[in-house]
């Protein structure tokens, strides 16, 4: 049977509805599948960091694409998501953590990353409300935050807007090859495309599974918490090397931080932040900001991202089915990335080809780890 | 069977009562200082009024429900003035004094009580407006009125008791404004005849109200509260749609109560629309057993049915417990209990109908007037949010406009803005209002502050 559409996208995620954006203004048929709402899981609430500083190297080349559509977020989508350039600082703790920092100026050099090492002193000059156990920082200028219940349903409402079909409620029931094109059938209905887009987050990797290339994705609930409002002081997004705490402000006044994880069940699916590493997060941000002492917590909350062991996500086409492409299992940094790995999709449906070395992210690199 | 009770109201001394009767020592868990409930709250030490004077018809019972929690204390594990943040299987994440404790439990009554419901009043958030609850604490508990020239507004049982409670005390009472006309009051009637001392006390306390000079106007609406950076009057219309105009310091609003039934929601129980209450409650099966595993209802917190029903369902709620962890039941009680539930419903539903929540009027709330004020959001921004055009797309259900506007994202996580921003949200979908949901519980349940950082 012939095709419906060109593109078949699972998932609405950040990624998926970018991708659907980026490949209907193109002109691209593209049908987009969620089983919620868009933006329901990890894009929806994690902490909104649009952070480089710190990236893996070889993240740094999508999250630079990716810094430059947040920066025309409003002209793409008619919103900029509360995107803000507060600047992100990283934070050491002591001589081991600021040697890291060091370290990581090479990385940022080479990929013309802003960056600026800054020692005690003067982190205390700039940022006097540091506490005594910070020893250094990193700062990168160009990142930022942003209200990530906001980026995936305006990226799909400017699909939408854009010609592509964004289906919400809409699990997929069945996906299949029949050798020709994807076949993928939700609430009774069926599509035809030569290519999918594996954009399930977590369950990105039940997907590769069932087309031979099961990968070793894991559920990741990563607990944050909301303070009440306080007068505004934190300007930059803050974390730390090891990452065991995160935590940045809003001009409204809530400070939003966050570390450890939460528990999650992903067939329900739910999420649940858990008490223990709310309280461990609490004294975490205390050591970083003191004055934090007394404010009060309003809410804490979760959500299931798909976490792969060596934290990179998993980005490309499949060795096992032509015309199916994986972006899944972003390990947490599918809000800063999405947009950007949206627009790379895009361009290996359309082009054939992408600037951005994607090696790294390929699928069968857990493979040929146990193979060698 | 390791056993908590959180609350210390009619219902939750009733389960506890139970459970010592039957060889358990609970952890006992209240926010207040001693038990008693809202309704039957004690006084700070010190205050000379008397139970008659606190309670009025009810002070037998508010006196029963203080010695039996008094006996009781020694016999439980009571924790007061402790607040119950979390529920998860088989604990209680708990702050008291400063302190953190996650608190072992193997079953939980929950009898959490209710709050008030709101209506989004322009105005509504000018210093001087309490809720009905909130009037009625500050006399009862503290011994202060909410100002010298006071005007109610709302309706619901409440509305007439805690003014007839303020014109006791010899605040001036400078209007009571009921939303619901005297006509649905008198088709009710025929139910509220099933409790006919209840309703008698109604009647009464609208007699008190009209012969003591009271302005009052019933099937009327509040327009706006006024007043520079406080209370200075409020204007309401009356069933003819005149417009008045009343001088007040103080404004008591409640239109009814809610379940504070969010303890519930995070341990997983089920909830279901109750259009009588126009109400989300935790289901149960009459018993007070939830489907969640270990989690019973009692009380007020189960869905809104008053001070003598909480009583009978938080002791049932005990012997439930009691049951499904093996232990022996006095059948012949839980009989008499049953009876007693079963002959309550009625006049609980005549009660509603009396008394309804004024939906049309929150549904009409003006586009510039706060129903958030937590986060300020306007009923306007709400409507905006359920657009199909809108830029994130139309949000069709309650969690999405608080994720699109932050409705119910503050302090008060939606306790208070949730039920009319419901009601904004459906009529301007166009849809019923169970249909956009409810807002989903996260913890904590009232906010708790970040400790100091630990001594190095």
């Amino acid at each position: 049977m012939s095709a419906t559409h060109d593109v078949l996208i699972l998932g609405g995620g950040g990624a998926g509805c970018s991708a659907a954006l980026h490949l209907a203004r193109r002109g691209a048929r593209v049908a987009l599948f969620e089983r919620g709402l868009v933006g329901s899981q990890a894009s929806g609430v994690n902490y909104g960091g649009v952070r480089q500083n710190g990236r893996h190297p070889a993240e740094l080349p999508i999250a630079r694409r990716s810094r430059e559509i947040w920066a025309r977020l409003r002209e793409l989508i008619g919103t900029d998501a509360e995107f803000e350039v507060t600047g992100h600082l990283k934070l050491a703790r002591n001589a081991e953590e600021e040697a890291e920092l060091a370290d990581y100026m090479q990385v940022a050099r080479a990929h013309d990353l802003p960056l600026e090492l800054i020692g005690a002193n003067r982190l205390r000059e700039r940022w006097p409300w540091l506490g005594p156990r910070v020893v250094a920082g990193a700062f990168a200028p160009e990142d930022g935050a942003a209200n990530p219940r906001l980026l995936a349903p305006a990226l799909a409402q400017a699909a939408r807007k854009a010609g592509a079909e964004i289906h919400e409620h809409a699990p997929v029931t069945e996906i299949a090859h029949d050798g020709d094109r994807f076949v993928v059938r939700a609430g009774g209905r069926a599509w035809r495309a030569p290519i999918a887009l594996n954009c399930m987050g977590f369950w990105g990797g039940e997907i590769a599974a069932r087309f031979g290339e099961p990968v070793p994705v894991a559920p990741l609930a990563p607990n944050m918490l909301v303070s009440e409002p306080i007068p505004y002081f934190i300007e930059p997004n803050m974390g730390v090397v090891g990452g065991d705490v995160y935590l940045r402000q809003i001009r409204r006044g809530n400070v939003i931080f966050g570390g450890g994880r939460g528990v999650s069940d992903p067939a329900i699916p739910r999420a649940r932040p858990l008490p223990e590493p709310m309280l461990a997060a609490m004294a975490r941000a205390v050591e970083l900001v003191p004055s934090l002492a007394g404010v009060q917590v309003i809410r804490s909350w979760t959500g299931i991202d798909g976490e792969m062991p060596d934290r990179l996500p998993v980005i490309g086409p499949s060795r096992t089915t032509a015309g199916l492409i994986h972006a899944f299992g972003f390990s947490g940094h599918g809000f800063m990335l999405g947009p950007g790995i949206g627009a790379i999709l895009a361009e290996l449906v359309l082009d054939g080809r992408t600037d951005v070395p994607l090696d790294p992210f390929r699928i069968d690199r857990f493979a040929l780890g146990s193979a060698a | 069977m390791r056993v908590a009770v959180v609350g210390a109201g009619p219902a939750g001394t009733r389960a506890v009562e139970v459970l010592v009767r039957a060889g358990h020592r609970p952890v006992w868990i209240d926010e207040a200082p001693a038990n008693g409930g809202r309704i039957y709250q004690r006084p700070v030490a010190g205050t000379t009024r008397s139970a008659r004077d606190l309670y009025g018809t009810e002070a037998a019972k508010a006196k029963a429900i203080h010695a039996l929690g008094d006996r009781l204390r020694a016999a439980s594990d009571w924790r007061p003035e402790t607040l119950v943040w979390n529920l998860r299987p088989g604990l209680l994440d708990t702050f008291s004094a400063g302190r953190h404790e996650a608190i072992r439990a193997e079953r939980v009554i929950l009898c959490t009580g209710a709050m008030d419901r709101i209506l989004p009043v322009p105005g509504w958030t000018l210093p001087g407006v309490f809720t009905l609850g909130g009037a009625q604490i500050a006399l009862k508990a503290h011994g202060v009125a909410i100002g010298a020239r006071v005007a109610f507004l709302g309706t619901g049982p409440l509305l007439w008791l805690v003014a007839t409670q303020y014109l006791d005390a010899g605040v001036a009472v400078a209007l009571v404004l009921d939303t619901t006309p005297f006509r649905t009051k008198a088709r009710a009637a025929a139910g509220l005849l099933a409790e006919p001392a209840t309703f008698g006390k109604g009647l009464a306390l609208v007699a008190r109200l009209r012969l003591a000079g009271v302005r009052v106007i019933e099937g009327g609406a509040p327009v706006a509260i006024e007043g520079a950076d406080a209370v200075a009057s409020v204007r309401v219309r009356d069933r003819a749609g005149r417009e008045h105009a009343v001088a007040c310091d103080a404004v008591g609003l409640g239109f009814g109560l809610k379940p504070e039934s969010q303890l519930a929601d995070l341990a997983g129980a089920p909830f279901r629309f109750e259009p009588t209450q126009r109400n989300w409650v935790p289901e149960h099966d009459g018993t007070g057993r939830t489907p969640a595993s270990g989690i019973y209802v009692a009380g007020d917190g189960a869905g809104i049915a008053g001070a003598d029903a909480a009583e009978l369902a938080g002791a049932r709620a005990a012997w439930a417990a009691i049951a499904d962890a093996g232990g022996r039941v006095e059948a012949a009680e839980v009989a008499r209990l049953d009876r007693g539930l079963a002959r309550l419903p009625p006049f609980r539903a005549a009660l509603e109908r009396a008394f309804p929540y004024p939906a049309a009027l929150a549904a009409r709330t003006p586009d510039g007037t706060i129903v958030c004020r937590c986060e300020a959001v306007t009923a306007g921004e709400l409507r905006e949010a359920a657009r199909a055009s809108h830029v994130t797309g139309g949000a069709h259900e309650v969690n999405r406009a608080k994720a699109f506007t932050r409705v119910g994202m503050g302090r008060c996580q939606g306790r208070l803005c949730g039920p009319p921003a419901a009601e904004i949200l459906a009529a301007a979908l166009g849809c019923g209002i169970a249909e956009v949901g409810r807002l989903r519980g996260q913890p904590p349940v009232k906010p708790i502050p970040i400790p100091a950082e630990a001594a190095a």
